[in-house]
C-alpha cells in the first residue's frame, strides 16, 4: 500500500504527493489479486433461475395488487362520518396498499440484481483527481492570456474598486431586511423598541387578576392552601388575537398560590407584595421563557418542565435546581374593597429570559 | 475531466474495437429513434458512454448514505403534497372539522389547516405522518453515513470538501426538520419556538434585535410561521439540494472508497458496473426505503399535534422535547447547572446560555474541520482511496467514540425527565449523573476505545501470521496439548494486513536552525495520534511464519493420521478412509465423527474384538 | 475467507432396535400428565370459589364499621383519633372523597415510605372503603361525592381539552400519559383514572397535586374536563400506535431502533452475496 502506481503517473509529472508520517514498507505484502469467482445457486442450476425469475416477476405483480388496493381503500373507508376509526381504517388501509406495493418493488429489484444479474466483479482504474500537467497548463495559459488582455492584475485601481464596488451592491439588500421587525409609530410608539417592550407588561395598578383563559376575576378568599391558580390580566381577555393577546400574554402570565403567612419568607421591602400568605409570581421561565407551571403544594417547589428548572415559592421564587440563573420575578397583589386581588403595580424586573440590556 | 470507464473483464474476451453492426436498433425502432432524437440535442450519448458502466463497489455500509437520500425523497413528495393543503399563516381562525375536542377552537390557520390535513382529507394524516417519519429516517441517515465516512476515514483526500459539504448538509438537514416541525403552531413546537427565542435573546449585543427581527416584533408575533415556512419550502431545501448535487458530483469524480482486499488498490475500483447492477439496488433500495417509512406512518402516530392544542403561552406538556435531532442541544441546556448569569457593566451576560452555545459550536466546528486536522498532523498529501477499518486508526476511532459519547450524553440529558419516571429515578439524580458523564464519559470511551483497537490490531497480526484458532486441540507426542492454527488463504491474510501505518513526527531544526511552534505542535499532536501502533507486516515476514505454520500443521497431520489409522485397525476395519467421505448431501458439522460403519455380524459369525473396551481405556 | 476446513458429514441415523415402546410414548405421557393436573386443578379451584362466602352486598356497612375498619388499618400512621403521627398526617376534613380517592386506587394503605403513595391493587371493596369514608366524614365535614351530572362525560370536550392543558398537561402531559416531578415524584397517567376518582383528585389535590376547588375550576369545568379525559380513554389515536404518547423521546427512540435498523439490516442483505 505504500507506493501505487497511478496508471497515467506520466501525465503528472509535477506531481510528487509526500506521504507525510506514513511509513514506508521496504517489503509489502503482496496483493494476490481478485479471488476466483464463485458461482451462485442461480448460475449452477437452471431451476433456482428459473425459480428466482418467477419470484421476481411474482413480487412485481403482488405489488399491482398493492396499488390497487391502495386506490380501493381510498374508497372503500370514507372518513366524512368524522369517526375516529373511520379515519385511523383509512389512512391505515391506504398506508398498508402503498407499503406493500413499494416493497414488492424493492425486493423484487433487490432480488433480481443478486440472483439473476450477473455477479462478476469488475476492475476500473482510477484516475488522479489532480488534472493532467499539460490541462493545468492550458488553465495556467487561460488566465495569463486573460489577464494580458484585460489588465486585471496590474491595473491595481480598475480591480480594487470593482471588488469594492460589489460588495457596496449588496448592503442595501441586506438593509432591507431591517422591515422584519416593526418601526416606532404615532399609534404605537414604542412598537420599534423591544427593549422597552421587553420591560413592560399589561400589568398596572388595580389590574385584577383573572383566570386564563376565562378572564374571570378572583378573589382572595377563592384560594385554599394548596390551590395553584394559572392568571392573567383581566383587560386581556378583552384583546383580540390581531391585536396581539399572545404577545401581551407571554409577558404577562402569572401563577397564583396559597401559603401559610408565616411559611413564606419576605425580604422587607416585599412584604407588602403578597397578601395573607397568597404570592402571585411570573409564570414565565427566566432560563429560556417556558411557562413554569408545575406546582407542587406540598414542597412549595415551582418546576418548569423544559430544563427542569425548579424555585422555591416560600423564598422570593429563588432557584434551587437546573439551569435557570435568576428567581421569577415576583408580582406585587394586594385586594380591592370588593375583594378582588389586584396588581400593585407592573413587575419591577422584566419578566421572561434575560436579554443583554437587561440591567 | 477524465472519469472514462475502462472497464477489464477478467474472464471474458477483450471488447471488440468497433461497435457491431446492429441490423435491428437496441430496444426496438422506436426506442431508437427517440434515443436518436435526444441525442442529436443534448449530447446523452457522451453521459451514457461515461456513466453507463462505471463501476461501484459493494459493501452494506456504502448504502448508509443512500437512507438519506431515499428518506429525502419521501419527504419532498409528501411535503409536496402537503403545501398544496397548508396554510402557513397565524391569522386567527376556528376549527369546525372531525375532531370534537378542537372543535370551535380559536386558533391560527396554520394549526387548523393542519387538523384538517389530520382529519378531514382522505390519506391526509398518512401523508403527514409520512413526512414526520421521513424527516427522522433522513437525519438519522446522514447521522450514520457520517460516522461511516468518519470512522472509516473516508474523508481524507481528495474528499475533505465532501466532508464538509455533507456536514453543513447535516446541519441543514435539521434546520428544515426545525422549521418544518415548528410549522402547525401547536404547543409543543411553540415552545421550542420559545426556547429558541429566550436562546436568542441571551446572545451578548445582538440577542435582543436578533429576536426582535426574527419574530417580527415581540414574541409570539403572528410573522413567525410565515418566515419559517419560507425557509421550510424555499430556501433551506434549494441549498440542500444545491449542496446535495454537488455532494453527488464529487463523489462521482472522486469515485468511491473501498476497504482493502484482494484486488483492490488505492488505483483501480473493484465492483459492479452502475447498468443494471446498482442502478437496481438502488433503486430497489428507495423503494425498500419509501415502503418502510410508509408502513411505519401507516401503524405509528407521529406529533400528534390534535393532543397538544393550539400555541398558546400558557399551557406546557410534561415531556417537552424537540424532534431527536435537536436533543443534542435541548440537553446541553438542561446539564447547566444554576446560577451562570452574571450583571457586568450595566449588562446582563447569561452564561447558561452563552456556554452551551460556545460549547456546541465549537463541537460542530471541531467536527467540520476535522479532515484538514489529521491531514495536517499526518502530512500525507496523496490520494487515499482506500477506506481503512476503524481499529487501524486507533485514535482517530477513540476519538470519535469520545465525541459520540459526548453527543449521546447530550441527546439522553434531553429525555432527563423521562428517564427519571421510566426507570424510578429522581430526575435530579439523572441530571448529576448526566453532568458527570458528560465530562468522564468521553475520557473513558477514548481510553477504552483505543485499547480496544490496538488489541484488535494485534489480533489481526496474530492471525495473519499464524492463522485463526481452529477450536481444535492436539496432544502431541511429547503430552503437550495444543490448539491448532488454521492459516488464513492469501486473500484474507492480505485484508488483515494492508493498511497504512503512520509513525509520530521527529523535529528537525528548518534551514534558520529553528524549530517553529507548529511544527513542535504538530509533533506532539503526532505522538499522541501514532505513538501506540503496530509495526507493519512485511512479506518476509508472512513468508516465514507461513512455513513455519505449514511445518507445524504438517507434523500434526502426520501424527493425525497415524491415530485415525491406529483408531480403525482396533475396530476392525483397517482400509477405512482416514476422512470423512464427503456424500455431497451433508454440511459441516462441529465434531468430526467417524462415517464409517462398524457393519453388524453376519448372524453365527464372531464379532470382532473390540480392543478398546477389552483394554480398559 | 475460511481455509477449507476438512468436509463434514453428519452421523448417519442409525438404525434403532425395534422395541416395544413408540417414540411418540414420552411425549404422550407427558400431555396426558398436563392434562390431569390442569384438568383437576382448574376443577378445584372452581369448588372452591363456588364455596367461597360471596362479599355481604345487600347490607351496606355502617359509619360505626367504617371506625373500627379505621382503627384496625389506618390508625397506626393516621392515629388512632384521626389526629395524624410521625407516619402520617391527620385527615380531619379531608372528606369522604379524598378516603374513596386514596383506598380506590390502591395507594392506601402505604405500603413504606418513600417520595410518593404509588398506585396499587385496592385492597378494600367499594363498601368497606365507603364506610371507612363515612366515618372520616362524620369526624369532620370536607370534600364529598359530586352530582352523577359532574361525571357523565357528556360537557364540552373542546372547553375541558383547553381547560386540561393549562391546568393538569405539564404534569399529567397533553395526554394524560402522566409525567415527572421533583425528587422522584411523578404525576401518574390517567388512561384508566375513573370519573368519581378524576373529580376526586381534582377537589382533594393528593400529596403533590395543587387543589382545584370550585372557585378555580367550577364544577361545570370540571365536568368539561372529565369529558375531554373520557373522549382520551375512548378513542384510539387516528394516527396509530401512540408509542406512550410521549412525544419526540419515544419517536425518536422508535425509529433509531426499528426504522435505522431495519433498514441498515436491509443493506446488509442487499449487498450480501447471493448464496
Amino acid at each position: 500500500m505504500a507506493h501505487e502506481d497511478d496508471p497515467l503517473e506520466h501525465e503528472r509529472a509535477s506531481w510528487k504527493p509526500s506521504p507525510g508520517l506514513a511509513v514506508a514498507v521496504t517489503d509489502p505484502v503482496h496483493n494476490p489479486g481478485l479471488p476466483p469467482h464463485r458461482e451462485r445457486m442461480t448460475d449452477k442450476d437452471p431451476a433456482s433461475m428459473k425459480r428466482a425469475v418467477r419470484g421476481v416477476y411474482t413480487l412485481f405483480y403482488l405489488s399491482i395488487a398493492g396499488s390497487i388496493w391502495a386506490i380501493a381503500a381510498y374508497m372503500l373507508f370514507p372518513i366524512e362520518s368524522g369517526r375516529i376509526v373511520d379515519i385511523r381504517n383509512n389512512n391505515l388501509f391506504i398506508g398498508l396498499g402503498i407499503a406493500f406495493a413499494l416493497l414488492a418493488i424493492g425486493v423484487g429489484a433487490i432480488h433480481w440484481s443478486k440472483a439473476i444479474m450477473s455477479d462478476r466483479e469488475f476492475v476500473e482504474p482510477r484516475h488522479a483527481t489532480r488534472g493532467r500537467d499539460t490541462t493545468r497548463e492550458a488553465a495556467i495559459q487561460a488566465f495569463a492570456d486573460a489577464d494580458a488582455e484585460s489588465g486585471f492584475g496590474r491595473r491595481a485601481m480598475v480591480r480594487n474598486s470593482l471588488i469594492a464596488a460589489l460588495v457596496a451592491s449588496v448592503v442595501p439588500g441586506v438593509v432591507l431586511f431591517r422591515g422584519l421587525a416593526p418601526f416606532n409609530s404615532p399609534e404605537k410608539p414604542h412598537a420599534g423598541d423591544p427593549v422597552y417592550l421587553l420591560e413592560h407588561t399589561m400589568w398596572k395598578e388595580g389590574m385584577r387578576l383573572a383566570h386564563d383563559p376565562s378572564g374571570e376575576p378572583i378573589r382572595a378568599s377563592d384560594l385554599t392552601l394548596g390551590s395553584a391558580v394559572h392568571v392573567i390580566p383581566e383587560a386581556l381577555a378583552d384583546v383580540s388575537h390581531s391585536e396581539g393577546y399572545l404577545d401581551e400574554k407571554a409577558k404577562a402570565l402569572v401563577l397564583l398560590v396559597r401559603l401559610l403567612p408565616e411559611q413564606l419568607v419576605e425580604s422587607e421591602d416585599r412584604k407588602e407584595w403578597s397578601y395573607n400568605g397568597i404570592v402571585a409570581y411570573s409564570k414565565v421561565c427566566t432560563h429560556v421563557g417556558c411557562p413554569v407551571a408545575l406546582y407542587e403544594q406540598q414542597t412549595h417547589h415551582l418546576l418548569c418542565p423544559c430544563h427542569q428548572s425548579q424555585f422555591d415559592v416560600t423564598d422570593h421564587a429563588k432557584v434551587i435546581f437546573g439551569p435557570a440563573a435568576r428567581p421569577l420575578p415576583q408580582l406585587p397583589i394586594t385586594v380591592d374593597d370588593e375583594g378582588y386581588l389586584v396588581a400593585r403595580s407592573d413587575f419591577l424586573e422584566p419578566v421572561g429570559p434575560s436579554f443583554w440590556e437587561r440591567h | 475531466m477524465s472519469t472514462a470507464t475502462v472497464t477489464e473483464q477478467p474472464e471474458a474476451p477483450a471488447a471488440p474495437a468497433s461497435t457491431p453492426a446492429r441490423d435491428k436498433p437496441l430496444g426496438g425502432r422506436f426506442i431508437g429513434a427517440t434515443a436518436n432524437y435526444i441525442d442529436e440535442r443534448t449530447s446523452l450519448s457522451g453521459f451514457v458512454k461515461e456513466l453507463g458502466r462505471k463501476i461501484f463497489p459493494d459493501h452494506w455500509s456504502f448504502m448508509l448514505g443512500e437512507i438519506a437520500l431515499w428518506a429525502f425523497v419521501v419527504v419532498l413528495l409528501s411535503g409536496t403534497f402537503l403545501t398544496f393543503f397548508f396554510q402557513a399563516s397565524m391569522v386567527e381562525t376556528h376549527y369546525n372539522g372531525a375532531y370534537l375536542p378542537m372543535r370551535g377552537i380559536e386558533m391560527s390557520a396554520a394549526m387548523a389547516s393542519t387538523l384538517e390535513i389530520s382529519f378531514d382529507l382522505r390519506g391526509g394524516l398518512l401523508v403527514r405522518q409520512m413526512h414526520h417519519w421521513a424527516a427522522l429516517v433522513f437525519v438519522a441517515g446522514i447521522g450514520v453515513h457520517m460516522l461511516r465516512v468518519f470512522f472509516t476515514g473516508a474523508f481524507r483526500k481528495p474528499r475533505e470538501l465532501n466532508w464538509v459539504i455533507g456536514f453543513i448538509l447535516f446541519i441543514l438537514a435539521m434546520g428544515e426538520g426545525f422549521t418544518g416541525y415548528s410549522l402547525p403552531d401547536d404547543v409543543l413546537s411553540g415552545n421550542g419556538l420559545r426556547i429558541i427565542d429566550g436562546m436568542i435573546k441571551g446572545i451578548p449585543i445582538i440577542g435582543t434585535w436578533t429576536s426582535f427581527l426574527l419574530f417580527g416584533g415581540q414574541f409570539p408575533g403572528d410573522a413567525i410561521v410565515g418566515r419559517l415556512y419560507t425557509l421550510h419550502i424555499l430556501l433551506l431545501p434549494a441549498i440542500l439540494v444545491g449542496l446535495l448535487v454537488l455532494h453527488l458530483m464529487l463523489m462521482v469524480i472522486n469515485k468511491h472508497t473501498q476497504f482493502a482486499g484482494a484486488g483492490r488498490t488505492n488505483s483501480v475500483v473493484v465492483g459492479y458496473p452502475m447498468m443494471p447492477v446498482y442502478m437496481s439496488k438502488m433503486g430497489g433500495f428507495l423503494f425498500i426505503t419509501f415502503g418502510v417509512i410508509v408502513l411505519i406512518a401507516s401503524l405509528f402516530t407521529i406529533n400528534p399535534i390534535w393532543n397538544y392544542g393550539p400555541y398558546d403561552p400558557s399551557p406546557v406538556s410534561a415531556g417537552t422535547q424537540p424532534d431527536w435531532y435537536i436533543g443534542f442541544a435541548d440537553g446541553m441546556l438542561r446539564l447547566i447547572p444554576p446560577g451562570w448569569e452574571v450583571v457586568f457593566l450595566d449588562r446582563t451576560w447569561s452564561f447558561n446560555i452563552i456556554v452551551p452555545l460556545v460549547v456546541l459550536g465549537l463541537f460542530i466546528v471541531l467536527v467540520l474541520i476535522y479532515p484538514f486536522i489529521e491531514s495536517w498532523v499526518t502530512g500525507d498529501k496523496r490520494e487515499h482511496h482506500i477506506a481503512q477499518r476503524p481499529r487501524n486508526a486507533a485514535t482517530r476511532t477513540a476519538i470519535g467514540a469520545a465525541g459520540v459519547t459526548f453527543y449521546a450524553v447530550l441527546w439522553a440529558a434531553a429525555a432527563s425527565d423521562i428517564i427519571a419516571t421510566h426507570f424510578w429515578l429522581t430526575m435530579e439524580g439523572v441530571i448529576h449523573t448526566l453532568q458527570a458523564l458528560l465530562i468522564l464519559g468521553p475520557v473513558i470511551a477514548y481510553f477504552v476505545t483505543k485499547r480496544i483497537c490496538i488489541a484488535l490490531q494485534k489480533k489481526d497480526r496474530e492471525i495473519a501470521l499464524h492463522g485463526y484458532e481452529s477450536g481444535r486441540i492436539v496432544r502431541l507426542p511429547g503430552g503437550e496439548y495444543i490448539e491448532v492454527h488454521q492459516p488464513v488463504d492469501e486473500y484474507e491474510r492480505f485484508k488483515l494486513a494492508d493498511f497504512d501505518t503512520y509513525e509520530p513526527l521527529v523535529v528537525r531544526p528548518n534551514a534558520k536552525g529553528r524549530i517553529p511552534w507548529h511544527e513542535n505542535l504538530r509533533a506532539s499532536i503526532s505522538r499522541w495520534f501514532f505513538e501506540d501502533r503496530l509495526t507493519p507486516v512485511t512479506q518476509s515476514e508472512l513468508d516465514a511464519a507461513l512455513a513455519h505454520q505449514h511445518h507445524d500443521l504438517d507434523h500434526i497431520a502426520v501424527e493425525e493420521d497415524l491415530e485415525i489409522q491406529a483408531a480403525h485397525e482396533r475396530a476392525g476395519v483397517p482400509d477405512a478412509p482416514h476422512k470423512p467421505i464427503d456424500d455431497g448431501k451433508h454440511g459441516e458439522v462441529p465434531v468430526r465423527p467417524s462415517n464409517v460403519i462398524v457393519p453388524e455380524p453376519e448372524p453365527g459369525a464372531k464379532a470382532p474384538r473390540n480392543r478398546e473396551k477389552e483394554s480398559d481405556q | 475467507m475460511r481455509a477449507e476446513l476438512k468436509p463434514e458429514m453428519a452421523r448417519e441415523t442409525t438404525r434403532r432396535s425395534k422395541g416395544r415402546r413408540s417414540p411418540w410414548a414420552a411425549a404422550a405421557l407427558i400431555g396426558i400428565g398436563l392434562l390431569i393436573t390442569g384438568g383437576v386443578y382448574a376443577g378445584a379451584s372452581a369448588a372452591m370459589a363456588a364455596t367461597t362466602p360471596e362479599t355481604v352486598t345487600n347490607s351496606a356497612l355502617t359509619v360505626e364499621d367504617g371506625k373500627k375498619l379505621f382503627q384496625a388499618n389506618c390508625a397506626t400512621c393516621h392515629g388512632l383519633d384521626v389526629q395524624g403521627t410521625e407516619d402520617g398526617p391527620s385527615l380531619y376534613g379531608v372528606g369522604e372523597l379524598a378516603v374513596h380517592f386514596q383506598m380506590s386506587t390502591g395507594r392506601m394503605p402505604l405500603q413504606m415510605q418513600g417520595p410518593q403513595a404509588p398506585q396499587k391493587p385496592a385492597q378494600f371493596t367499594e363498601d368497606q372503603i365507603a364506610a371507612i369514608g363515612s366515618y372520616i366524614q362524620s369526624i369532620a365535614p370536607g370534600p364529598t361525592y359530586p352530582d352523577d351530572e359532574v361525571l357523565d362525560g357528556e360537557g364540552s370536550a373542546s372547553e375541558g381539552g383547553e381547560l386540561f392543558r393549562i391546568n393538569c398537561a405539564m404534569c399529567h402531559n397533553v395526554a394524560g400519559a402522566g409525567g415527572a416531578l421533583t425528587e422522584g415524584k411523578y404525576a401518574p397517567n390517567l388512561h384508566t383514572t375513573t370519573p368519581l376518582n378524576m373529580y376526586a383528585a381534582m377537589v382533594t389535590g393528593p400529596q403533590n397535586m395543587p387543589v382545584f376547588n370550585d372557585m378555580t375550576l367550577t364544577t361545570e369545568e370540571k365536568r368539561d374536563i372529565i369529558t375531554y379525559l373520557l373522549y382520551l380513554q375512548d378513542n384510539e389515536s387516528a394516527g396509530g400506535f401512540t408509542l406512550g404518547s410521549l412525544g419526540p423521546v419515544s419517536e425518536g427512540l422508535f425509529i433509531w431502533i426499528f426504522g435505522i435498523g431495519s433498514l441498515i439490516a436491509i443493506t446488509v442483505w442487499i449487498t450480501a452475496k447471493s448464496n
